[in-house]
């Protein structure tokens, strides 16, 4: 299809350019800002309490559960991991993105920091890219459990290797879109409580309910197709059959954009 | 020019907050920004560090638009807001090379290192701000504004809630930093305008009333000239009307009268020469001199 063959070189495009942005990244102030808030997430401890947290329920479940557990399936997969990963993170990286911009707003720092010489954009990205690299730092250790049943594998090494990569490239887009959602939510209130809840019911909005919906009678048979694929739910399971799509990767980079996008708005409302 | 106001107005629904201001201030001198509570001060000080927009009206910082140049405008401003808002949980020395990061100051630990020592932290560098007293906040939050050697600095109520020893380093500071720079600082403490600044702005509710050097605003508010003079006799009206210039009297005590010329005689060579000639004897004699307070109290009544 002529379409598909645009979009990945538009996809080649932007990679190339987000390459080119790399050292003037590290000069920017989006660096300054990325540096900060990853202090601060280890600094309060909210960086290791989300990483803990994670990586004990992951493990309970993966290992230890017997209704989930890899040993009692008998099967040679991470599906487990997968499928328990975005409903952990739906309640995890919210807790990660609520301080962002709320605590900013409440503390007053806020108004310091966009006086600064830096633009709105620069503020959202390096607060987003730390969110971002926390969740990342959470999911690293998880390669382990790849190891794991690849050495328990029965002739050894008998997994889906290709589908385990696609299903943590997904992960990684879905995460990039929860941050984003995060991001966006803290930026609308200066409670962090609020800005909390609010992300995770939007995070639960974009995620599941399109599939939810795409059962009502109206849609039931006809468009419910459609409607699922508004829904990450949709595109997350269709890359982590380990094919990477082209439409699925423009849907996640469209969600974090337009959420980044909504934030940047919201962050300039002062002006309006 | 560093800072040039211009008919800057700036409406909330329909309430003026600041109406009509024009002001300009200039390298080199300490602009004081007084005003009553709520008369518009802290809001022309977020617009020119571009914080808020404007409703109307223009404001340059060192020939940048706040605006349209609004990036080049903030990268020449260093700003103390109202409350001082400061990350509470990160380190001194960290906050401003977090600071210095956003601004691309080069050699950021050495500049760093240049505050502390300029605003007396060195002790508490390696403290978290959660742990530092008022004082030393307010010493972060004036480090935090000059670390990336700004033109133009911009304090909203610097030395609020210091104790005095504090507000006398922070004042020679500030001092020290308006012989290079453009400091516009506001306040509500009038000695604070006499102490540190060249010039005075006043506003009141959300209008310029004055705009002058702190002398000229002093002489220009004595419209009259007014003596205290204490005899130990007792003398009548009419006796001390006769006094040249005299243009009124008022009794102040049994013996105190206040007397009224204009700003151009001194009348106290004469009121000496009639207590010789009436062979009364002088108990007080002198000239009142208007405070920053009086005027302050008249312009913003």
């Amino acid at each position: 299809m002529p379409t598909t063959a645009l979009l990945k070189i538009l996809l080649v495009v932007a990679a190339f350019s987000a390459l080119m942005l790399v050292p003037r990244f590290f000069r920017s102030g989006i660096s300054a800002i990325y540096k900060k808030e990853i202090n601060a997430f280890f600094a309060s401890f909210i960086g290791y309490v989300v990483i803990g947290v994670f990586l004990v329920i992951m493990g309970l479940v993966m290992w230890v559960f017997p209704d989930y557990s890899v040993l009692d399936s008998n099967y040679a997969s991470l599906e487990t991991l997968f499928s328990m990963a975005p409903m952990i993170f739906m309640f995890l990286i919210p807790a990660v993105t609520m301080r962002s911009f709320a605590e900013e707003k409440q503390s007053g720092t806020i108004e310091l920091l966009t006086t600064r010489p830096v633009t709105d954009w620069q503020i959202v990205a390096g607060k987003y890219l730390a969110c971002l690299a926390l969740v990342v730092f959470a999911l690293l250790p998880t390669v382990l459990y790849y190891i794991t049943v690849y050495v328990l594998g029965q002739p050894q090494g008998n997994l889906d290797s290709g589908g385990i990569l696609g299903s943590y490239i997904g992960l990684l887009f879905l995460a990039g879109s929860f941050s984003a959602i995060g991001v966006f939510a803290s930026s609308l209130t200066n409670n962090q409580i609020v800005a909390f809840v609010l992300a995770t019911f939007l995070c639960f909005l974009v995620y599941l309910s399109f599939d939810f919906l795409s059962a009502l009678p109206i849609f039931y048979g006809k468009t419910d197709d459609i409607v699922q694929s508004f829904g990450i739910q949709y595109h997350y399971s269709s890359i982590s059959r380990g094919v990477i799509d082209t439409r699925d990767v423009v849907y996640f980079l469209s969600i974090i954009v337009l959420f980044l996008a909504a934030t940047v708005l919201s962050l300039g409302r002062r002006r309006w | 020019m560093s800072v040039k106001v211009q008919h800057l107005i700036k409406t909330y629904n329909t309430q003026h907050a600041v109406d009509d201001v024009s002001f300009e201030a200039h390298a080199g001198e300490v602009l004081g920004f007084l005003g009553p509570n709520g008369a518009g001060k802290t809001t022309t000080m977020k617009i020119i560090t571009g914080y808020l927009p404007q409703s109307a009206g223009t404001v340059q910082v060192c020939g940048f638009d706040v605006v349209s140049q609004s990036i080049e405008s903030r990268a020449c401003v260093g700003y103390l807001p109202e409350h001082n808002p400061l990350y509470r949980d990160m380190y001194v020395l960290e906050y401003l090379q977090f600071a210095g990061g956003l601004h691309g100051v080069k050699n950021v630990n050495k500049r760093a290192d240049e505050m502390i020592e300029r605003t007396g932290l060195q002790s508490h560098r390696h403290k978290q701000i959660n742990e530092l007293s008022k004082g030393y906040r307010q010493r972060v939050g004036l480090a935090q504004a000059m670390l990336h050697d700004p033109k133009v600095l911009i304090l909203d109520e610097p030395t609020s809630g210091l104790d005095p020893n504090q507000i006398v380093e922070i004042r020679q500071l500030i001092r020290d930093l308006g012989k290079e720079k453009t400091v516009i600082l506001s306040t509500h403490i009038l000695g604070e305008v006499e102490a540190v600044c060249d010039r005075a702005v006043i506003i009141n509710k959300g209008k310029l009333v004055a705009d002058s050097p702190i002398e000229a605003l002093k002489q220009q508010f004595s419209g009259q000239n007014l003596v205290t003079v204490e005899f130990s006799q007792s003398v009548n009206e009419k006796q001390l009307l006769g006094i040249s210039h005299i243009q009124s009297v008022k009794k102040l005590g049994e013996r105190r009268w206040q007397l009224v010329s204009d700003v151009k005689n001194d009348v106290r060579a004469d009121v000496f020469a009639f207590a010789v000639s009436n062979q009364l004897t002088l108990l007080e004699l002198h000239k009142e001199v208007f405070s920053v307070e009086d005027i302050f109290q008249q312009l913003t009544r």
